[in-house]
């Protein structure tokens, strides 16, 4: 292909997709036989430990092996001495932008320690007891340092610092002095003053989210084979490979043709396996002992190392005129990025509005380092924690001006050509359909019983494209193989792959065998993020298809001797054009692939491309719930997710996301948060006091599809997965405000701050 | 607007992506870092990432902004 890729939507008649056939995955899934990071063994494997600070902030003044070196049974420790140390370069990872000066440092403390669980050294021993044994050797000399972690106390300027060289991005003049601010950004349209003066009522409020997981249930865990001829193979939990071995290579300073990464089935990812953690440490203790590392975290590892999303602080300012439209509309986002910079606060910024036809917005966003661990992606990154507050503020406005909720998203909401205030003009898109059907949906006029509420909430994400590659290769018996070079991160993505396939080949979907493509077997593929897996590699895998269709055209010409112009696809076979001149046996993909050998050779098709033209994705949510008053529970009730997704490839593998999307929220809202101690180490690193939401837990979630085809492929994919966790909090905080007549500002809305908050409001009546 | 020196709007001769970043750089050094890792474009209303050959026409509208991703 060209520049890059776009492949226009044609509406046509459709056999396959939109169909629900069984996954590919499915029988190995429920069997047992699907092969995590964690099955992978190799013969004379060493078990490879990590020895992490107990601190959150210290400087590292010396770090003593030797004892361990000498456990016996330990073949190798490896610290920063062992790694290059890296200039500031930067790199596409996922949600941001990394820099790999910060990403030696996060896989492997250097001058300091940033949070309680960064890692300082690791072991590879013939055992797991010997390399827990030989951590316990290691001595680490540590200068204790003051520690910051709540993001406005680190704002302050005589917070603790954690990097005394960061001079805060993006203002004018430039500092003189260091901070933990490392970017303050401005996305702004129009004039809000103006707009505030023009508004009837004005609604002010501050907001206050907690770090939260992803909470994926497969732990990272890898698997590293060093051998001394200089290459490596892995095998490891991950969302994007091509990626992983990229960073490796660039901190091993390896070629990227000498390292070769096997994703392996994934137990979820949200974003979290984005970026490298254990791998490049299994890849170095590998290369140091002569022997296959596997590395596996334990829970506790996962919660205290591992990229969580951004703790955040976040301002609302809203005003309207008395016909319920918005005059303006000001955030300040300020957003926890961990121990390095890079936060999700730019694309936060970007959807805090974006729901909305606004004159007059001004978004403002900080990036700020504490000591936590460095923040990953987490589905829709950044997005919910914006759109609790606007989506509150959005219905305390409706309530004050006697609108009903959805009526005053109707009459503010985006649509075709609404231009957006970070830039460009909405295409078709589906927010006032998904808003249409939410109130034409029996749950929106049910009655509601006593403790109970309801409450509305909308979510946009942009959805992406980028660099995506695939392959089909023709078999002799007329199945076709189809090689993806991006991960299936459980969502059922080798499903709707191999049913674009069949839709284009016209053969049964039966027939298509898809399989993830290691590194080696493929052209790079960015991460499986951003809802880009069914859109990009969707139009890889359409080019593909597209590309071994003209070749068994020109094949059957050659066949039947006659010119190429006559011969046409149709029906999964190559017959003659209507109103043709020449008349000619058609032969199938089955009969063209028996004779592929004997005829030229066999019959393949590959796409390499940058996909572009990602179409939006909207979507509304009702939810209701029950308030116990005693003891602050809240109970779903019920919850219905309206959403356009362009295009539903496979329908109830897109409802699968969308009540998994919602199922995470949901834990967001209600439970999960990240509990510090004074001392800033994690008091609660383990799923028994970290609580995410169980089956128990939800009603029923249901799902309504909207499809508004995306102009800019094939089949009209706009992606689903981000957009059902960003309005489960404020939905919740709206239904909770419904049911009570409090309105909560602070995430999770738990039983002990719900009932705080009834306690706080019965005494201020009282008073 | 501390890359741009406060400039939002403005006019600059190019036939695609490259030669149009090329032409940022330049004109504002402070923004070179941003063009080359940061920013995504969108072009008469369609976003593109990591595609400095886009053609450009003479009348295109174009804005640019933070990449986008996701989790």
């Amino acid at each position: 292909m060209t520049v890059s890729t776009m492949i226009k939507y044609e509406q046509k008649e459709l056999k396959v997709v939109g169909t629900r056939p069984l996954r590919p995955d499915g029988v190995d899934k429920v069997t047992g036989r699907a092969r995590y990071a964690a099955d992978y063994n190799m013969p004379g494997q060493l078990i490879g430990k990590v020895l992490r600070s107990p601190h959150a902030h210290a400087r590292i003044k010396s770090i003593d092996t030797s004892a361990a070196e000498a456990l016996p049974g330990v073949k190798a420790v490896v610290t920063r001495e062992d790694f290059p140390d890296m200039a500031v370069e930067y790199a596409a990872a996922g949600e941001l932008t990394i820099n790999f000066r910060d990403v030696t440092r996060n896989m492997m403390a250097r001058e300091k320690v940033l949070y309680d669980g960064h890692p300082a050294a690791a072991v590879a021993a013939t055992s797991e007891s010997i390399a827990r044994k030989a951590l316990k050797l290691i001595k680490i000399d540590y200068e204790v340092l003051p520690h910051v972690i709540d993001v406005v106390e680190a704002m302050r300027p005589d917070a603790p610092l954690l990097h005394e060289e960061q001079y805060t991005e993006g203002v004018t003049p430039k500092p003189d002095r260091p901070s933990n601010v490392a970017k303050r950004m401005v996305f702004a349209r129009g004039d809000v003053e103006a707009g505030f003066k023009q508004a009837d009522v004005i609604v002010e409020r501050e907001f206050n989210t907690k770090p939260v997981h992803q909470g994926y249930i497969e732990p990272q865990a890898c698997l590293a084979s060093y051998t001394e001829d200089g290459q490596a193979e892995l095998w490891t939990s991950t969302q994007g490979h091509f990626v992983f071995r990229a960073q490796c290579a660039k901190v091993l300073q390896m070629d990227v043709s000498k390292i070769r990464v096997t994703p392996t089935e994934i137990g979820g990812g949200f974003g979290g396996k984005n970026n490298i953690y254990n791998e490049p440490l299994a890849i170095a203790l590998s290369r140091k002992s002569h022997r296959p590392v596997k590395m596996v975290m334990t829970r506790e590892e996962v919660f205290r190392a591992t990229g969580p999303t951004s703790g955040a602080n976040v301002k609302i300012k809203m005003g309207c005129t008395r016909d319920g439209r918005i005059a303006a509309a000001q955030a300040e986002l300020n957003f926890q990025a961990g121990a390095f910079p890079g936060s999700s606060v730019p694309m936060a910024s970007m959807c805090t509005f974006t729901r909305y036809d606004l004159a007059n917005v001004r978004v403002v966003g900080n990036d700020v380092t504490v000591n936590r661990p460095k923040v990953a992606a987490y589905r829709a990154p950044g997005a919910p924690i914006a759109v609790f507050g606007v989506e509150s503020v959005v219905d305390e406005m409706a309530k004050k001006l006697g609108i009903d909720p959805i009526e005053f998203r109707l009459r503010n909401a985006a649509r075709e050509g609404t231009q957006t205030y970070y830039g460009p003009k909405f295409g078709p898109i589906g927010f006032i359909e998904t808003l249409e059907q939410a109130r034409a949906h029996p749950h929106y006029s049910a009655p509601l019983g006593p403790n109970q509420g309801r409450g509305i909430a909308t979510g946009f994400w942009f959805n992406i494209g980028n660099e995506t590659s695939a392959a089909l290769n023709v078999n002799e018996d007329g199945t076709v193989t189809l090689m993806l070079g991006t991960v299936d991160v459980a969502g059922g993505s080798r499903a709707a792959m191999a049913m674009m396939v069949a839709e284009e080949l016209g053969i049964d979907v039966d027939k298509v065998r898809p399989i993830i493509g290691d590194t080696s077997s493929l052209g790079f593929n960015f991460i499986t993020a951003g809802s880009r897996g069914t859109f990009a590699s969707g139009m890889a895998t359409v080019v593909a298809a597209r590309q071994a269709i003209e070749k068994m055209r020109q094949r059957v010409a050659k066949i039947r001797e006659v010119p190429v112009e006559e011969v046409v696809w149709k029906n999964g076979q190559a017959q003659p054009v209507e109103d043709g001149t020449r008349q000619f046996a058609p032969m199938s993909l089955a009969e063209i692939a028996k004779v592929a050998g004997k005829t030229g050779g066999s019959i393949a098709g590959h796409a390499e491309i940058n996909a572009q033209g990602a179409g939006p994705g909207f979507g509304t949510h009702i939810v209701d719930v029950e308030v116990d008053k005693q003891t602050g529970l809240v109970k779903i009730v019920r919850y219905t997710i309206v959403q356009d997704v362009g295009k539903a490839i496979h329908p109830a593998y897109v409802e699968g996301q969308l009540q998994g999307g919602a199922a995470q929220g949901i834990g967001w809202a209600l439970n999960e948060e990240y509990v510090y101690g004074a001392d800033g180490l994690l008091q609660n690193p383990g799923f028994l006091d970290y609580r995410v939401p169980v089956a128990s837990d939800l009603p029923f979630i249901d799902t309504v599809i909207v499809e508004v085809p995306n102009p800019n492929h094939p089949y009209g994919v706009r992606g689903c997965g981000e957009v059902p966790i960003i309005a489960p909090m404020a939905a919740i905080a709206n239904a909770i405000e419904s049911a009570i007549g409090i309105r909560l500002f602070e995430q999770p809305m738990s039983p002990p701050r719900v009932l705080k908050a009834i306690e706080a409001e019965e005494a201020r009546r009282g008073a | 607007m501390p890359y741009t020196r406060g400039e939002v709007r403005i006019a600059i001769e190019a036939a695609n992506v490259r030669q149009l970043f090329e032409a940022l750089g330049v004109r504002f050094p402070d923004l070179r870092a941003q063009l080359d890792n940061d920013l995504a474009i969108a072009i008469d209303g369609e976003i593109y990432q990591d595609a400095l050959l886009q053609p450009i026409s003479g009348t295109s509208e174009i804005y640019v902004f933070p990449k986008i991703a996701g989790g």
